[in-house]
């Protein structure tokens, strides 16, 4: 990376540098849960959707969910990791009144994924953040407190459910790479369909892990873990918060406690959950409920070999196959629907085109309705017969963007917009010819002041042309026939 | 025909069979006695009424062809049953009703057993003389104001008292076999993965496993038929082909090699107890079996061991039971007062006693010296039964170091209780199956068991041994009915 992008906080002469880790909460897609049959559906009435063995009533055990195994593999090949082929479930024993068990069920020392790693694609160039490990675990239920003024509620629903807690090594240095990383990793698991990664469901949730340090130090700060924060936006406002509260710590000459911290999204900064001295001892062990896991070389081939073009590779498809720009590539390849979308409209249509099109007139009226691609009030198939229009001279580009306006209300058909309306472009010479006659004759006065030298002016006659085409004459024609007739 | 309730299993389902008996005879008359039985305090909960119904039910529309055909059973209070109480014999649970069935239970109700009521045991199986319950001490019917060893000390004393043909016990350190020694019966602890644990109230895991407890060996082995399967509800149950037990049942032990184990001579064992054994080597000799002296080097860390790994999985397991979700509840102010207060009052000092040592051997700082070295000690302990099992078919060792001892003697002394369980811990280590049969009486006419430990998955070969000396011991339980009550 270079220098002039480094992020860092300045005080007094003295710059810091942050070095942020996470663990990664991703919800593994899977229609029932980690060690149960229940449905993980989301938004459902409260405690519909809890087993026996969710709500740990006595003499329940727990049985592995294979798909969810096979999903934590699937994330561990796209994350290029090593799958652990012999990995152990423990027991995170702690009480809480939505934790049925008493334990949560987790991977501690032999995680089923080990070391891998995720390519950043920032401003500045390429950036390598490493994995450390993926390891499966239960989510826990929900703690309600404000519905009734007495009692707290608990809802199981979630109780169970999959997770796979993904650590990143502290390789991170801004917010910006936290923004970049997560939306890689949420990438990457969509493109894999292991986590769809919506984060106002709880899908992806983070505990973000902040340290500074001085410029060119070469040893970790002291770090706080702040817990269970639900978005980007959050997470960006916790790093720079908590950074700075370590930073004016320093610079007072006072120690950094490493401690369990909140953050407060209304406050806007981060506060003391519990120190290190209360730190929860979670009395780990293998469950004894559960054999260690073992994964078979079959089953990891059989996976692999079920992988999808993942982001990175797409891009580096679309670089040097559609000849793309790598930012165009990165835009295109972010997420799986428009990538999907994008290899939809190329395959009958023009790949610059297409490319110009979506990441332009589209991403702009997706931006504006704050809609999903998959919602896209215009389907690939007409958007590549509109591009279809443009290259072969049908319409002109300008005339297709008042057709895309049209087609926006309930995707239309490009083709009949332009034949109810007499949109098609103009490309007769003949025609061509006549009209520009027209615009000459009208128009002596400036013709003579272009003949005296007023270059100016010739966008003038294009304009008079097209308008006096009523905006569909070919305008590579009336330019050409323009220049004919008054430099002739 | 003998009083009925004194008929062995096989006598029951063939007089059913051969209708000499109906189903609601049988019920009945177990029931009647239970009745009069209130001072052996076996019963945590009855199901006599449902009972009767269902003998009738069975009786209208009979199928003979069921392994248990209309037979009453009493199980222990720590399987789940569907509608019908559940409390571990435990405070905690005193209210809770399960709305599903353990799969060792419904493998009986399959077979066309019909449940006559839950057994008091220890505390979530936690003791080795029934003492630690809530629902009070059980008598022994040996003798008055005796201990029935625990914790299965309701299944055990049920059997010998005629009040139930057979019965289910759970054992974790050896509470079917040491209970059905101090009784005079017959009980077996499968090989680990053989039996489900699904629907048990667990103690700890990777020891409990659920068997059968009966008046002899024949009906055993019959019983265990019925309960030994493969279930997909529980992970840590083996998918392997399980023998028609009672059909090949032989009493055919020639040259069948059986161990002894120097390490088993402990120090104050009594003579009685020495003995016994040496009467139960002759035996096995004169059934043609080949004997030979074994080393199991590490027995003598067996019980340290067992109070660690099972302790520490027990602290763990117990922890569901906090008062939010179901069974007792005292009411507090916060979250932490009520989990204080709920579960000092729902559980026993025993149970109390073994979460904290479990919780002690978990800490951080701890976890290495106590649960790791145990886990390592376990597979050296597994190791010295795999290098024994190479050389014999089998091992026979006395069940326990003592006789059935007094109400209260031990209670005030757990380390004293916990060598109770000396010889039988390290057969749950293992995961090994073992079978205490009753082989003789000490002074005071008070029963004492051998124990037969087999390979993995062996259980028939420790039937047909257990079935030839038992044949040889000739053993008569004299119970004289001293708690009858009119």
């Amino acid at each position: 990376m270079s220098k002039n992008s480094e992020y860092l906080i300045e005080r007094e002469n003295k710059q810091y540098e942050v070095i942020i880790g996470l663990e990664v909460h991703a919800q593994v897609t899977s229609e029932s849960k980690l060690f149960s049959q229940s449905s993980t559906k989301f938004g459902a009435e409260p405690n519909t959707q809890v087993s026996l063995v969710d709500a740990a009533f006595p003499g329940m055990l727990p049985v592995i969910n294979e798909f969810c195994i096979e999903q934590a593999i699937k994330t561990g090949i796209g994350l290029k990791a090593k799958i652990n082929k012999k990995s152990v479930f423990d027991r995170k024993n702690y009480f809480y009144a939505d934790l049925p068990q008493g334990y949560q069920i987790s991977q501690y020392k032999y995680p089923i994924v080990g070391e891998g790693k995720v390519i950043l694609d920032m401003p500045t160039g390429q950036k390598e953040i490493g994995i450390e490990r993926l390891h499966l675990e239960q989510d826990a239920g929900k703690s309600i407190h404000d519905i009734d003024p007495n009692n707290t509620l608990v809802d199981l629903n979630r109780s169970g459910v999959a997770l796979m807690e993904i650590v990143s090594k502290p390789d991170l240095r801004s917010p910006d790479e936290v923004n970049v990383y997560i939306k890689k990793l949420r990438s990457i698991m969509r493109y894999l369909g292991t986590c769809d990664g919506n984060m106002q469901e709880g899908s992806l949730r983070a505990d973000v892990n902040v340290s500074v340090r001085l410029k060119g130090e070469t040893e970790f700060g002291t770090r706080c873990e702040i817990k269970n924060v639900n978005s980007i936006k959050f997470m960006q406002m916790a790093i720079i918060s908590e950074a700075n509260r370590q930073i004016d710590l320093l610079e007072e000459g006072k120690e950094i406690d490493q401690e369990t911290r909140l953050f407060d999204t209304k406050r806007n900064e981060t506060r003391s959950m519990r120190s290190k001295e209360d730190a929860h001892d979670y009395r780990y062990f293998p469950d004894p409920d559960l054999l260690p896991l073992e994964i078979s070389q079959e089953l990891i081939e059989k996976i692999k070999s079920d992988i999808p073009e993942l982001p990175d590779e797409k891009k580096k498809r679309f670089i040097d196959k559609f000849n793309l720009s790598p930012y165009e590539a990165t835009i295109l390849v972010s997420d799986i629907e428009t990538s999907n979308f994008f290899e939809e409209v190329i395959k009958n249509s023009d790949v610059k085109l297409a490319t110009n099109w979506i990441t332009g007139e589209l991403f702009a009226v997706l931006n504006e309705k704050n809609l999903e691609i998959s919602q896209s009030p215009i389907s690939a198939k007409n958007l590549s017969k509109l591009i279809n229009l443009i290259k072969d001279g049908t319409i002109s580009g300008k005339i297709a963007k008042t057709v895309f306006e049209q087609m926006i209300d309930g995707d239309q058909d490009p083709l009949i917009i332009v034949k109810e309306k007499g949109l098609k472009q103009e490309s007769d010479p003949k025609a061509i010819e006549e009209l520009i006659n027209k615009v000459i004759e009208n128009n002596s006065d400036k013709v003579a002041e272009y003949k005296s030298g007023k270059d100016k002016l010739f966008g003038f006659f294009v304009g008079q042309a097209m308008k006096e085409s009523k905006g569909k004459g070919n305008p590579q024609l009336i330019n050409k026939i323009l220049k004919e007739k008054l430099n002739g | 025909m003998s009083d009925i309730t004194s008929q062995s299993l096989f006598e029951l389902t063939s007089n059913i069979k051969e209708k000499k008996l109906s189903s609601e005879e049988i019920t009945k008359v177990f029931i009647d006695r239970a009745v009069k039985s209130k001072k052996l305090n076996v019963y945590v909960t009855d199901n006599f009424e449902k009972a009767i119904d269902q003998s009738k039910k069975f009786d209208s529309n009979p199928n003979f062809d069921l392994k248990l055909p209309g037979i009453p059973i009493a199980v222990k209070d720590l399987f789940c049953t569907n509608g019908v109480r559940t409390t571990a014999g435990s405070k905690i649970l005193n209210n809770f009703v399960p709305t599903y069935e353990s799969t060792v239970t419904q493998n009986l109700w399959s077979q066309g057993a019909i449940l006559l009521g839950k057994l008091n045991c220890d505390e979530f199986a936690m003791g080795s003389s029934n003492e630690t319950s809530f629902f009070g001490n059980v008598q022994n019917p040996v003798g008055e104001n005796l201990v029935p060893g625990g914790s299965s000390g309701g299944s055990s004393a049920a059997v010998a008292a005629n009040l139930t043909p057979v019965t289910i016990g759970t054992d974790t350190g050896g509470s079917i076999r040491q209970p059905a020694s101090f009784t005079g019966t017959v009980g077996l602890k499968p090989t680990y993965g053989s039996c489900s644990r699904y629907g048990i109230v667990a103690f700890a895991s990777s020891l409990d496993q659920a068997g059968p407890m009966t008046k002899n060996v024949r009906d055993c082995s019959m019983l265990l038929e019925v309960i030994s399967s493969f279930d997909q509800k529980d992970s840590t149950s083996i998918d392997y082909k399980r023998n028609c037990y009672s059909k090949e049942l032989s009493k055919d032990i020639k040259g069948k090699k059986i161990g002894i184990p120097k390490e088993y001579r402990v120090d104050n064992m009594p003579d009685e107890i020495e003995q016994l054994w040496k009467n139960g080597i002759s035996y096995a000799k004169d059934c043609g079996a080949e004997i030979i002296d074994i080393s199991l080097p590490h027995t003598n860390y067996a019980l340290p061991t067992y109070y660690i790994v099972a302790p520490a999985e027990a602290s763990s397991n117990l922890a569901r039971y906090d008062g939010v979700k179901y069974g007792f509840r005292s009411p507090g102010q916060n979250l932490i007062e009520m989990y204080e207060k709920t579960r000092s009052e729902g559980f026993g000092d025993e149970v109390k006693r073994r979460i904290m040592i479990g919780t002690y051997v978990l800490s951080s700082g701890y976890y290495d010296a106590y649960y790791l070295k145990a886990q390592k000690v376990r597979q050296l302990i597994k190791k010295d039964f795999d290098d024994a099992f190479s050389k014999v078919d089998a091992i026979l060792t006395p069940s326990t170091p003592s006789s059935a001892f007094k109400i209260g003697e031990k209670t005030n002394d757990p380390v004293s209780m916990y060598l109770n369980d000396i010889f039988t811990v390290p057969i749950n280590l293992a995961g090994l199956p073992g079978i205490s049969i009753p082989a003789g009486k000490d002074k005071n006419n008070y029963p004492l068991g051998l124990q037969v430990i087999g390979k993995p998955f062996d259980e028939q070969n420790i039937l047909n041994i257990s079935y030839a000396l038992e044949d040889k011991i000739n053993f008569k339980n004299d119970i004289s009915d001293w708690w009858l009550s009119e």
